[in-house]
């Protein structure tokens, strides 16, 4: 079976290019230019899938976008992505793919017995019965659902395709290129406009590629080609083919999936995949077309029964016929073009009109050619199981209610045509209130809400002399308005065919006594019945009736089944369908790989990374780093085997007797300078800021207004105008922000100017009671005693010719400095430091020892200041003006910042001085009381205090002040623990601070 | 995603900015005596309104500015932009 329903001189394919490709596990045969759908229908399978919800057999619908049935899991490079439609994937050498939704195979479904279980899974089955036991839905039901429904399944390795983004400007942007598309393109690009033309098929043209009509003495895909092929030479103009216009946001932005290298069997490395465009155009030009709407009847889902545009797209773009004994069933004249299409390539065709009468050249082209035709017709019933093999049909009442005898007649495809569904989906995600057509019975774009045109097809205009006329004229007039250029192009004569009236009939009637599904979802499996059944029990708005049955809430987004829908409510409802409204349409207009979304954000990408310049040293002598913020810090330095409680325990209890290293580059840093720069000082942290004298630091904590912590950190004085501020690594973006924020907008008579010098400067904190030695090797020619430079002091250094900022600052509690130069010189002052540092026992340590260090003191950071806390829980309160106002002093009058009990910070250690209290950990009185135990406060940080050898934790507790001595119980249901420990102070070691003096 | 008219730098998109709140809201002044309902309402009540709604911007990827923008919060047209020293008028 070889191709057997491809016919040899029509269509556009290839035919030099013969390409191999296996379905289910059976290798068969295509041609460059074929979509998988076109390849299998060639070779005359027509079994694609399994339905949605009763496993049905499932066949091909449509030829595109619209496809709601063939969906297969495509396999490709050992990689697999599902949800693939095969009426648009192309077909490339050794292309794989599998039916979805069928086990064990698509031949024989053991799920099929739903079809049989059809009377028990009505519209809300799943809602009304999987409520009860209650525990059944997670263990029973819910794997069990999952496993029998789904369109395939997503691949659970790391995607090696890549996927770029691109943003682009343009002053129009048209979806399709169609007829209205091409002319509204030329005229648009003709007065020199930047156009961007989006094509979501492999081939331009649209309609154009299929219809039989004449545009200046040429036939309608020559006269399209031509356009193409001159657009293509203009440089104002970007043609762009497999790209999909998804989405239509604020502000005339649409996003474009473009398939670059999806329809080749191997993309190479750097090349993408798939490419998302951002465009933000001018004007946006829809003209996207309109989709063929099915007419219902008995076991319309059967493979073989197909929309009658798809048939005669097969027929002339691919060259296949997908049927050789072919009922055409129409409401329209559109039918008759396919049926006349199947006799001049040797078919015969019958054609059922559900007309009672209709007269139009096109009739006559059909009657002339000999096609059988029978009026006041309808399919009442298609018969076959995996594939069409007869069709019930019968005369119909000129009401539509009464049918005649029923008649059957063989035939192996029943290709559908009910009129046709103008694509209002970008006009209506645009924000567009469409209005409802009744000449078409359709509804159409109404009062544009963005700068949109939608044309053609797409706005209810189903003749082509019309449409490219209104296409030149808007192409041309909303080009103008932009390049005010002019450059008129003649629109060219038109010959088409004049249509006669469609037939206002959608659904046939159920013959007596038979109980035939009649389908209107084809994907999710909604049947008439469905609709009907929610109707009954109440549901009344059409969103509603969308969710209770899943009408449209498919992947296809109800394309070919929305209006049908509404039909049938209105019908039901007495109501006209304008009244019913239909529901919202929302992006993607057709389903986006989530990779083309994320595009290179993957992996390392997904946020930048920011390295110390010392990062390099880090490396090399074993640092393991943590993420901070975006920065990437040295957590601890692994010795041997340790582990990270061994090396960060080694690492401080260096820096308590001995001396330690630790890089603080990444600490925000902001120059803050002007003659008013301690006037902003002092509005901005909470305690005196004006008269700190040059050369001194002084430690600061600023609030919200709302009264809580923001951040802290050390500001110094650098010169009379000159202040260096730092705050913590998380907070320094917002810091700044917050600056700027009062500077421009609340007193922008301030005289300061403030950036950020974070990138700078290099740090190093020398942290422990032998730091002076050290400086004074690496600061020979600077006064670094006690003395020359006392705690808080603040001189700049010479570091062997590197001018160096010393800052005699402590986190640690130890006697400590922080040593800042040019980012350039980090890696020398890091490598002087270790070397000089080396007779005094020195080592690195990372942001584990260091939180070691400051949880031991008892200086608060980020886990105390997490956006909770006022100065008072964290024991700031001293640091509180109370002869200035600043920032947020006014909401720390709040009753419950003030209560007598409120939170503050304290010191809890275990009783047996041996169990470790988990972070996060609930403080109780008592560990036996009944649930919900009152818990009186939380553990922020916890650590192993090196100075005492046993667990120190910091908590912010209930009362906190008047806790000192209290036995409590920590409680981490989490990890299943109950500490009894004691509440100490928060300063657990050199409660005076002498150290850092010393 | 909104395009937004950055009154130094011209039109930008959206993902250059950050959001700041109501722009027609005043901080009391230092150092003057403010009721708790004054207070109460700077820091936290804010109107949410449906329609036009001055509000605050700063160009954070760009000049780093804060800017005065007039939007309508249900269709998200911008009507008008100013820079910070520009009085609503």
């Amino acid at each position: 079976m070889d191709q057997s329903f491809r016919l040899e001189n029509i269509g556009l394919i290839n035919r030099d290019k013969k390409l191999s490709f296996k379905f289910n596990g059976k290798t068969y045969y295509g041609y460059e230019g074929d979509t998988l759908a076109s390849a299998l229908l060639a070779n005359g399978v027509h079994l694609v899938g399994r339905s949605f919800k009763y496993h049905r057999p499932r066949g091909f619908f449509g030829a595109g976008v619209d496809e709601p049935y063939a969906i297969v899991q495509l396999y490709r490079n050992g990689e697999t992505e599902p949800n693939i439609k095969a009426t648009e994937q192309e077909l490339f050498e050794g292309l794989e793919a599998k039916s979805v939704n069928c086990w064990p195979s698509v031949n024989f479904d053991i799920g099929a017995i739903n079809n049989l279980l059809k009377i028990f899974l009505p519209a809300g089955f799943y809602y009304k019965t999987f409520m009860w036991p209650k525990s059944f839905w997670y263990k029973v039901y819910e794997p069990f659902i999952r496993k029998a429904a789904g369109l395939g399944y997503a691949s659970i390795k790391h995607d090696k395709e890549r996927y770029e983004h691109k943003y682009e400007y343009c002053d129009l942007l048209i979806v399709g290129s169609g007829p209205s598309g091409l002319a509204s393109a030329y005229a648009a690009a003709k007065n020199g406009a930047k156009v961007i033309l989006a094509e979501d098929k492999p081939r331009f043209g649209g309609t154009l590629l299929t219809s039989d009509v004449n545009i200046g003495n040429k036939s309608g895909k020559d006269w399209a080609n031509g356009i193409i092929a001159e657009l293509k030479e203009m440089p104002n103009v970007t043609v762009k083919n497999r790209s999909q216009i998804f989405g239509y946001y604020d502000h005339n932005m649409l996003v474009m999936s473009e398939k670059v290298s999806d329809h080749l069997p191997k993309t190479k490395r750097y090349h993408p995949n798939k490419k998302l465009w951002y465009i933000r155009a001018k004007e946006v030009l829809i003209s996207s077309g309109s989709i063929e709407r099915p007419i219902v009847f008995g076991n319309n889902d059967t493979p073989g029964v197909m929309l009658s545009s798809a048939a005669k797209e097969y027929l002339k773009v691919y060259g296949v016929l997908v049927g050789k004994n072919p009922l055409v069933f129409t409401n329209n004249d559109s039918g008759y073009e396919t049926a006349i299409e199947f006799k001049k390539n040797g078919i015969n065709p019958i054609v059922l009109d559900s007309r009672k009468n209709a007269d139009s050249e096109i009739i006559d082209e059909a009657k002339n050619l000999g096609i059988n035709i029978k009026f006041s017709y309808v399919v009442v019933a298609a018969q076959g199981y995996k594939k069409v093999k007869s069709a019930d049909i019968s005369k119909i009442s000129e009401d539509k209610k009464k049918l005649g005898n029923i008649e059957n007649i063989k035939c192996d495809c029943i290709c559908v045509s009910g009129f046709w569904t103008p694509s209002i989906h970008l006009a209506s995600q645009s924000g567009n209130k469409t209005t409802f057509n009744k000449k078409i019975d359709a509804f159409v774009p109404g009062v544009p809400k963005q700068n949109e045109t939608t044309l053609g097809a797409a706005s209810g205009i189903f003749s082509l002399e019309k449409t490219l006329k209104t296409s030149f004229n808007v192409g041309a007039e909303l080009s103008k308005k932009i390049t005010e250029k002019e450059n008129k192009v003649s629109i060219p004569n038109v010959v088409e065919k004049k249509y006669s009236q469609h037939d206002k009939f959608w659904c046939v009637p159920l013959p007596k006594g038979k109980n035939y599904k009649r389908f209107l979802d084809f994907q999710n499996d909604v049947a008439v019945s469905d609709i009907e059944i929610a109707l009954r029990e109440g549901y009344r708005s059409i969103e509603h009736v969308k969710r209770y049955t899943t009408l449209g809430m498919a992947t296809d987004q109800g394309k070919t089944s929305n209006l049908n829908g509404l039909q049938l409510v209105s019908e039901i409802e007495n109501k006209i369908v304008p009244a019913v409204g239909h529901t919202t349409f929302r992006p993607p207009y057709s389903p986006v790989s989530i990779g083309a979304i994320v595009g290179r954000e993957v992996g390392i990408h997904s946020k930048p990374t920011r390295k110390s310049p010392m990062h390099s040293w880090h490396e090399k002598n074993n640092a393991v780093f943590v993420d901070a913020g975006v920065w990437l810090r040295p957590r601890y330095y692994k010795r041997g085997n340790e582990n990270l409680f061994e090396a960060s325990k080694r690492e401080a209890k260096n820096v308590r007797t001995n001396v330690g290293v630790c890089d603080v580059t990444t600490l925000g840093k902001i120059d803050v300078k002007g003659t008013d720069a301690a006037e902003l000082l002092n509005r901005v942290y909470t305690n005196a800021w004006l008269k700190l004298p040059v050369g001194k630091a002084r430690y600061g904590v600023m609030l919200r207004e709302d009264g809580i912590v923001m951040d802290d950190g050390t500001t110094t004085r650098i010169s009379e105008n000159h202040y260096h501020m730092t705050t913590t690594t998380a907070q320094a973006a917002n810091v700044l922000s917050h600056l700027e924020y009062y500077l421009q907008l609340v007193w922008p008579h301030l005289n300061v100017n403030v950036v950020s010098t974070t990138e700078q400067w290099a740090g190093a904190a020398i942290a422990g009671p032998k730091s002076r030695d050290l400086l004074k090797k690496l600061f020979p020619n600077n006064d670094v005693s006690n003395e020359g430079l006392p705690f808080m002091g603040y001189i700049e250094g010479d570091l062997f010719g590197v001018k160096a900022r010393i800052f005699r600052i402590s986190f640690s509690g130890e006697l400590a400095y922080e040593v800042n130069v040019g980012s350039d010189y980090g890696n020398f002052m890091w490598e002087k430091i270790i070397e000089f540092g080396e007779e005094f026992k020195i080592q690195p340590y990372g942001t584990e020892a260091l939180s070691t260090l400051r949880i031991e003191m008892g200086h608060v950071a980020g886990s105390e200041l997490d956006g909770r806390t006022i100065p008072y829980d964290n024991g700031l309160d001293g640091l509180i003006s109370k002869k200035k106002d600043f920032i947020g002093k006014r909401s720390l009058q709040r009753s419950a910042f003030v209560a007598e009990d409120r939170q503050r910070v304290v010191g809890v250690v275990p009783l047996d001085k041996k169990t470790s209290i988990p972070e996060g950990s609930h403080l109780v009185k008592d560990a036996k009381a009944p649930l919900p135990n009152p818990k009186l406060g939380y553990i922020s940080a916890s650590c192993w205090s090196v100075e005492k050898d046993n667990p120190f934790s910091l908590a912010i507790l209930k009362n906190g002040k008047n806790m000192i001595g209290e036995k409590l119980f920590v409680m981490s249901p989490l990890k299943n623990k109950v500490i009894p420990v004691e509440i100490v102070s928060s300063h657990y070691v050199d409660p005076k601070g002498e150290r850092v003096r010393s | 995603m909104l395009h937004i008219k950055c009154p130094h730098c011209g039109i930008r998109s959206q993902n250059e900015f950050s959001y700041g709140g109501d722009a027609s809201v005043k901080r009391p002044e230092l150092n003057k005596e403010t009721s708790d309902q004054d207070w109460d309402n700077f820091v936290y009540n804010r109107k949410s309104l449906r329609g036009k709604h001055w509000e605050l911007w700063q160009h954070l990827s760009g000049c780093r500015q804060w800017i005065k923008v007039e939007r309508d919060t249900a269709t998200h047209e911008i009507f008008n932009t100013l820079k910070a020293n520009e009085e609503i008028s």
